[in-house]
C-alpha cells in the first residue's frame, strides 16, 4: 500500500498532523495502536485555561476525517519497522485483529449478551467494561472492539450479532507501505507512580494520580463526574502534588511542562463539585507560562486554594487521614497538611517502543531526522496548544518532501 | 432536488417501530416509494444505494445519526440527508405513539430538506498560490524559506533596510533545538543567507505594506518600498511581524531611567554584542551584575501576562556575564519559569558557581555612592536580602506589534458597532477622535476588509486562536499569525510556529483554488449567495460575520467575498429580508422544514387530539452529539421534541422561530454551545448573537402576547450529554405548564 504521508500515533498530535496534511492535498495513513483514535486528551475531562471538553475539539477532527478520503487510518495497528530513505521509506505495520469488523452498527447487543467484566485502561481501571465494547463515548471507528487479554470466546456475541460484524478467528495482518514522509506522533504515558515510593502510590488508596483525577472529574468516567474519595466520600482537604516524579535525577529529569497547569485546572474540577474545600498544592515554581498567567491568576485569587512551595518529602496514612510533609530544598521550611485526598501531578514520558528506523534521545523522546519528523509530545513535553502547533508544522515538512 | 431516494432502515431496533406508516409518509405525501432494508450500512445495502445514487439528485437515508456511517454514506456530489430514526427516536424514547409520530416527522423533515436543496456550485477563479509573508525576523525567514522549501513562492517584506529583525542584535542565542544545554552562535545570519540565496523567494526590505485587498487566492499586495510602489498578487498570507519591548520608562520604582546603571535585558544584549559588559555611569566592567525578572510581567499595572522567554534569556545573559568579566550573576525570580526540555538549559546554567538564583520580589533598588543596592524581599529564607549590584538588568517583557493598532472593528466599545467587545482587549477610548489617534499609529497589513485592517487581536493585542485545538484559527481564511507576533516564545518556537503557519498559508491557497473553504467545514464548496435587488442596507451580516468575508459599498449593500467564507450561515441568521442562503442550506429550505412537521389540531385536522409540539434547534458540532451520546448512554427526552440540526446557532434565522409559532408549535429551543469569555462556539460568536436575536424575538413575543419562555437559549458543551435530556424536558414541562400555543389551529 503506498500514500505519501505515514503518521504514527491517532492523538491530537497524529490527527493534526494527518488531517493538516491531508487537507493540503496529500495522501496520508494513519496508523495508532488502540482500537480508537484521539489517545490521551480523549481522557480528560477538560482543557486548561479554557475548561473546555476535549471531545469538542476531537468531534470537530473526526468530522473532518470523514469527508477528507485523501486520509486513511487503521487502528489496533503498530509499526514494527522502518527502512529505506526520505522519499521512499519501507514501513512494516502490524494490526492486531479487533474481532469486531465494519459491519458493526454499534447497537450494543453483544455487549449485553457478554458473561466477561474486565478492567477498563480507559478508565485505568476504575470502572469495569465488558470484553466486548465500544472503547469509549465518541470512539472513532464507532465500532465494538474485544479485548483479547479478556475475552474467553464464548460466542455469546456472535450468536447475539444481528449484522455479521464478529469473527473470533480474526487473525493478526501484516502491511507493508511505502511512503516518502514520516510523521512520528506517538505521545507519552504517565509516569509510573508506584515508582514513587515516598508518595504513597499504590499504598495508599486515595493517593491518585491527575489521570485518575481526569476520569474521576469526567461524566463517562467511574463516578459520572463525581469527585470523591475511593470510599466515596466527599472531598474536604485535597493535596496536589506538583514533579511528582519530573524534575528529578531519580525519575525523569526534565520539566513535563503542563503539570502545574493541570493541577490547577483539577482545582477548578474539586472547587466547582465543593464550594468549600481546601486546596493545597505543593510547587517548586507554578509554569503558567505565556498567556496561561491569566488562568493562574484566576485560580490563584482563590482563598481556600493555598499553594505551598516545596517539594512533598512523604505521603503517609495516619488515623485514616493522609498527612503530606514538604520541605523547601532552600530555605528547610517544613509544611504539613492533613487531607482526604492526594492527587499526583505525576509527568509525562515518551510512550513510543524502540522501531528500528526511529532514533531515541536519552529521555526516549524521538529525534528528528530527514523525512522522519517527531510531532507533540513524542518531541518533548508540551500541552495541547503547543502540540497541534508542533503537528502543524511537522505536516509543512512532511508535505515538502511528498508528492501531491 | 428533483429525484429524491428515500432509504429506511430498520436495522438496531428501528423495527419496533410501525415501518409501513412510515413507508406511507414517503409515499402519500411527497409521492416517493420509499426501499426498506434491514442493514442498510451493510456492504449490500451500500452497493444498492451506490447503484441507485448513479440515477438521483438526493438520497434521504432514515437510520442512524448523521453523525454515524457518514464517509459509508456519501456519494460523490450526491446531495444526503439523514432522518435520524436510531439515536433520535428508538435508542431515546419509549416505543409508543409519540415516538411514531416523531420518527414520522423526522422523515418528513429530511425529505423535504432534500427536495428543497439544489445542487451546488464551487466558486472558482484563478487563483495565485504564493505566499506573503509579513516581516523578516527569525520567523519570518523560517516561513519564506519553508513555503519555498514545499515548492511554492514566497514574497517576504520587511521594513528595515536589513533582515533578521530582533535576533540579528543579539550576541549568541538560546539553543534551537535539543539537547537544549547549550548557548549557540547566533543561527539568523545563516538564515539571512540561505533566504536570499533561494530563488524562489522575492526579498523587499525597507518596504511597507499599502494595502491588501481582495481575498484569499486573490490577494492584491501594494507596497511602499523607499517611496516606489510595488504591486503584486498573493494566495496566502503570513503574519510574523514580531515584538516590541515592554517600555521601559513605565518602570520607574525598579529605578530605570533614574539610575544610569539600570537596564533592560535588550540593552544587556547590545552590550555584549558590542563585546563588552560595562556600567553605563562610568564606563567600568561590571562584575556584579542583577538580573531582576518579571519587570512588568505577570502586573496588573503593566503587562498581565507572562512573556516566557525572560526566564531564559536571563540565565543565557547570566551566562555572559561569567564569560565576559568572570563576575557575578545574581537572578532574582518569582517562578524559574523554564517548562519541558528548558530545564535541561536551566539546570547546566545552574552549574557554573558564579550564577546564583533566588526567588523573591524586589523591595527596593537604590543608589549609595555611585553603586546600586538591589534590596529583595519575600525570600525563601524568611529575611530580606540585599545585593551589592555594578549593574541591574530589567527583564523586560514583550508586546505584540499589534497591541495598540486598530485592528478590527470590534474590537471598539461603542456598543452600536461593537457586537463582541469581550473577545478583545477594551481600548482605553472614549470618543471619535480616540479612535481616529489610534488610526494614525499606523497599520502592519492595511487589509480592505470592512471589519478592519489587522488581524483580530484575542487579548493584550495578540492575534491568537482562541481554540485549543485549533491553533491557527486567525478568523481570517488565508491569513496566519506566527511567531512573538502571536504569543509570547524562543526562537525555536517561532521557527516553529513559522512552519505550522506557513503549512496553513499553503493549504488555505490549495483550498480555495477549488472553492473549497477551511475548517470546522473543511472542503465544502457550497457559498451564500445574495438576492441584492431585496437587500434593505441594514448592515446585519456585514456587521455580523466574524470572519469579515463581507465587504459592503458605500450605500451599505454587502460585497461578499466567497473565498473568506467560512460558511457557518452567520449571515443568512441575521438577514431580516430573508436574501441569503446556499444552495444546501437556505432559508426556504429550513423554513419548510419547520413546516413539515405534523402539529395535529382538532382545528386543522378533524378528530385530531391536541398535541404539544416542540422545536429544538441544536447545533451539529456540540449539542446534536451531546444527545447522541445521550441516547448511546440510555437517556430518555419528550417525544414532543423535533431535533433539527443547524450548523451553528447563528445561522437560526427568526424566521423559522415565526414559522413554527405561527404553525402551532409550542416552544422553541436553541441549543448552542458557551458564549462570552472562553467561548467555544466553532464560529467564534455564533451562539452568542443567537442569543441576541432570541432577546429580539422575546419583545415580539409580548407584543403577540405570547410567553416570552416559548422560546430559549441554552448553552450545552458536548460532554454535557449527561443535563442535555434534563434541559430539555425541563423546557417542555415549563411550556406545558404555560399551556398550548394560542396560535394553534390559526
Amino acid at each position: 500500500m503506498a500514500g505519501e504521508i505515514l503518521v504514527i500515533g491517532g492523538g491530537i498530535s497524529g490527527l493534526t498532523a494527518a488531517i493538516e496534511a491531508a487537507e493540503t492535498g496529500y495522501d496520508v495513513i494513519l496508523v495508532e495502536k488502540n482500537p480508537y483514535l484521539g489517545g490521551r486528551v480523549s481522557q480528560l475531562n477538560k482543557y486548561f485555561p479554557k475548561l473546555c471538553p476535549p471531545f469538542c475539539g476531537l468531534e470537530i477532527f473526526f468530522k473532518r476525517m470523514k469527508s477528507t478520503p485523501k486520509l486513511k487510518y487503521f487502528t489496533n495497528a503498530e509499526v514494527q519497522e522502518i527502512s529505506g530513505e526520505p522519499g521512499n521509506f519501507t514501513v512494516k505495520v502490524k494490526i492486531k485483529p479487533r474481532y469486531v469488523n465494519e459491519n458493526c452498527t454499534a447497537c450494543g447487543a453483544c455487549k449485553e449478551v457478554c458473561p466477561v467484566e474486565a478492567p477498563d485502561e480507559y478508565n485505568f481501571g476504575l470502572k469495569k467494561k465488558k470484553a466486548i465494547d465500544l472503547p469509549n463515548i465518541m470512539a472513532m471507528p464507532f465500532q465494538y472492539y474485544i479485548d483479547d487479554k479478556y475475552c474467553t470466546k464464548c460466542g455469546e456475541c456472535v450468536s447475539a450479532c444481528k449484522y455479521n460484524a464478529i469473527d473470533l478467528n480474526e487473525k493478526e495482518k501484516e502491511l507493508t507501505l511505502n511512503v516518502s514522509s514520516i510523521i512520528v506522533a506517538t505521545g507519552w504515558k504517565p509516569y509510573d507512580a508506584t515508582k514513587l515510593d515516598n508518595l504513597g502510590y499504590g499504598k495508599y488508596k486515595n493517593v491518585i494520580t491527575n489521570m485518575e483525577m481526569e476520569r474521576l472529574a469526567s461524566p463517562n468516567g467511574p463516578t459520572g463526574g463525581v469527585i470523591q474519595t475511593m470510599d466515596g466520600k466527599p472531598i474536604e482537604t485535597i493535596a496536589f502534588v506538583q514533579c511528582a516524579g519530573s524534575r528529578d535525577e531519580n525519575h525523569l529529569p526534565y520539566c513535563s511542562a503542563v503539570c502545574c497547569l493541570a493541577s490547577l485546572k483539577q482545582a477548578t474540577y474539586v472547587r466547582e463539585q465543593y464550594p468549600d474545600a481546601k486546596i493545597y498544592i505543593f510547587y517548586i515554581d507554578i509554569r503558567a507560562f505565556g498567556r496561561y498567567e491569566d488562568f493562574f491568576a484566576k485560580v490563584k485569587a482563590d482563598e481556600n486554594i493555598e499553594l505551598i512551595r516545596g517539594k512533598v518529602a512523604k505521603v503517609e496514612e495516619v488515623d485514616g487521614k493522609l498527612v503530606v510533609t514538604a520541605e523547601d530544598t532552600l530555605s528547610g521550611v517544613k509544611s504539613k497538611r492533613e487531607v482526604d485526598m492526594v492527587v499526583l501531578a505525576t509527568g509525562m514520558q515518551p510512550a513510543i517502543e524502540p522501531i528500528p528506523g526511529i532514533e531515541l534521545d536519552e529521555y526516549g523522546f524521538v529525534k528528528a531526522k530527514p523525512g522522519i519528523i517527531p510531532a507533540g509530545v513524542a518531541a518533548m513535553p508540551m500541552e495541547v496548544a503547543s502540540a497541534n502547533e508542533s503537528a502543524t508544522a511537522a505536516a509543512l515538512k512532511a508535505i515538502q518532501l511528498a508528492r501531491r | 432536488m428533483e429525484k429524491v431516494g428515500v432509504y429506511i432502515c430498520t436495522g438496531c431496533d428501528i423495527d419496533k417501530l410501525d415501518i409501513e406508516r412510515l413507508k406511507n409518509v414517503a409515499k402519500e405525501e411527497f409521492g416517493i416509494e420509499p426501499k426498506v432494508h434491514p442493514h442498510l450500512c451493510s456492504q449490500e445495502g451500500v452497493e444498492m444505494l451506490k447503484n441507485d445514487a448513479a440515477e438521483l439528485d438526493a438520497l434521504v437515508i432514515a437510520a442512524c445519526s448523521p453523525r454515524v456511517k457518514t464517509a459509508l454514506f456519501t456519494f460523490d456530489d450526491k446531495y444526503v440527508e439523514r432522518a435520524n430514526l436510531r439515536e433520535g427516536v428508538v435508542w431515546s424514547h419509549d416505543i409508543d405513539e409519540h415516538a411514531q409520530e416523531l420518527a414520522e416527522d423526522y422523515l418528513r423533515i429530511a425529505i423535504t430538506k432534500a427536495q428543497k436543496a439544489e445542487k451546488p456550485e464551487p466558486y472558482i477563479e484563478e487563483v495565485s498560490k504564493d505566499i506573503l509573508v509579513v516581516g523578516g525576523g527569525v520567523t519570518g525567514l523560517t516561513a519564506a524559506l519553508e513555503i519555498a522549501k514545499a515548492g511554492y513562492k514566497a514574497y517576504l517584506v520587511e521594513k528595515e533596510p536589513e533582515l533578521g529583525g530582533w535576533v540579528a542584535k543579539y550576541y549568541k542565542t538560546l539553543p534551537i533545538e535539543p539537547p537544549y544545554t547549550r548557548i549557540e552562535e547566533n543561527p539568523v545570519f545563516k538564515l539571512i543567507e540561505e533566504v536570499k540565496a533561494n530563488e524562489n523567494i522575492e526579498i523587499y526590505t525597507s518596504a511597507q505594506i499599502d494595502s491588501i485587498s481582495g481575498q484569499p487566492g486573490m490577494f492584491d499586495v501594494v507596497l511602499n518600498q523607499n517611496g516606489e510602489k510595488v504591486q503584486f498578487r498573493a494566495g496566502g498570507i503570513v503574519v510574523a511581524t514580531g515584538w516590541k519591548p515592554y517600555d521601559a520608562t513605565a518602570l520607574e520604582e525598579l529605578g530605570y531611567g533614574k539610575f544610569a546603571d539600570v537596564v533592560t535585558n535588550l540593552e544587556f544584549e547590545e552590550m555584549a554584542k558590542n563585546g563588552k559588559i560595562i556600567r553605563k555611569s562610568d564606563g567600568s566592567e561590571a562584575k556584579n551584575v542583577v538580573f531582576i525578572q518579571c519587570a512588568g510581567q505577570r502586573d496588573e499595572n503593566h503587562l498581565p501576562y507572562c512573556s516566557s522567554v525572560c526566564c531564559l534569556v536571563s540565565l543565557k545573559q547570566a551566562k555572559y556575564v561569567r564569560e565576559f568579566t568572570n563576575g557575578n550573576a545574581f537572578i532574582i525570580y518569582k517562578d524559574m519559569r523554564t517548562p519541558g526540555l528548558w530545564e535541561d538549559f536551566y539546570k547546566e546554567m545552574q552549574q557554573d558557581d558564579g550564577i546564583y538564583l533566588t526567588k523573591g520580589d524586589i523591595k527596593e533598588i537604590k543608589e549609595e555612592g555611585g553603586k546600586l543596592t538591589v534590596i529583595v524581599t519575600n525570600t525563601l529564607l524568611g529575611e530580606d536580602i540585599a545585593i551589592k549590584a555594578d549593574l541591574v538588568v530589567l527583564a523586560t517583557g514583550m508586546v505584540s506589534t499589534l497591541k495598540g493598532l486598530y485592528t478590527v472593528k470590534e474590537e471598539f466599545p461603542d456598543e452600536k458597532t461593537v457586537p463582541y467587545k469581550h473577545i478583545a482587549e477594551l481600548h482605553p477610548i472614549k470618543s471619535e477622535e480616540d479612535i481616529e489617534i489610534i488610526k494614525q499609529a499606523g497599520h502592519i497589513l492595511n487589509l480592505q476588509y470592512r471589519q478592519g485592517p489587522e488581524l483580530p487581536t484575542l487579548k493584550y493585542g495578540f492575534p491568537d486562536s482562541n481554540y485549543i485545538c485549533f491553533p491557527y484559527e486567525s478568523r481570517r481564511l488565508g491569513i496566519y499569525a506566527a511567531g512573538a507576533v502571536r504569543a509570547p516564545m524562543e526562537i525555536a518556537s517561532c521557527i516553529e510556529d513559522a512552519k505550522g503557519a506557513a503549512l496553513k498559508a499553503i493549504q488555505a491557497v490549495e483550498l480555495v483554488a477549488e472553492g473549497k473553504t477551511t475548517f470546522p467545514r473543511t472542503g465544502d464548496i457550497d457559498f451564500p449567495n445574495f438576492f441584492l435587488q431585496r437587500c434593505t442596507q441594514c448592515k446585519r451580516c456585514t456587521e455580523e460575520c466574524p470572519f469579515g468575508a463581507l465587504d459592503e459599498d458605500e450605500k451599505g449593500t454587502p460585497m461578499p467575498n466567497p473565498l473568506r467564507c467560512r460558511r457557518c450561515g452567520i449571515c443568512f441568521g441575521a438577514c431580516p429580508e430573508r436574501i441569503i442562503s446556499f444552495k444546501t442550506y437556505s432559508i426556504d429550505q429550513m423554513a419548510s422544514a419547520v413546516k413539515s412537521i405534523y402539529v395535529p389540531d382538532p382545528n386543522w385536522d378533524e378528530g385530531a387530539e391536541e398535541k404539544f409540539r416542540f422545536i429544538v434547534f441544536a447545533c451539529e458540532n456540540d449539542a446534536l452529539p451531546a444527545l447522541d451520546m445521550a441516547a448511546l448512554n440510555g437517556k430518555k427526552w419528550s417525544p414532543l421534541v423535533r431535533i433539527i440540526p443547524v450548523r451553528c446557532l447563528g445561522s437560526v434565522n427568526t424566521v423559522f422561530i415565526a414559522d413554527a409559532l405561527s404553525k402551532g408549535i409550542d416552544g422553541v429551543l436553541l441549543l448552542g454551545c458557551k458564549y462570552g469569555e472562553d467561548y467555544q462556539c466553532h464560529f467564534i460568536r455564533g451562539s452568542e448573537l443567537a442569543n441576541r436575536r432570541m432577546e429580539n424575538v422575546a419583545e415580539t413575543l409580548e407584543r403577540l402576547m405570547l410567553e416570552k419562555e416559548r422560546v430559549q437559549v441554552v448553552e450545552v458543551s458536548i460532554n454535557e450529554w449527561d443535563k442535555v435530556t434534563e434541559i430539555i424536558d425541563n423546557f417542555v414541562n415549563q411550556i406545558m405548564e404555560i399551556g398550548a400555543n394560542p396560535y394553534k389551529g390559526f
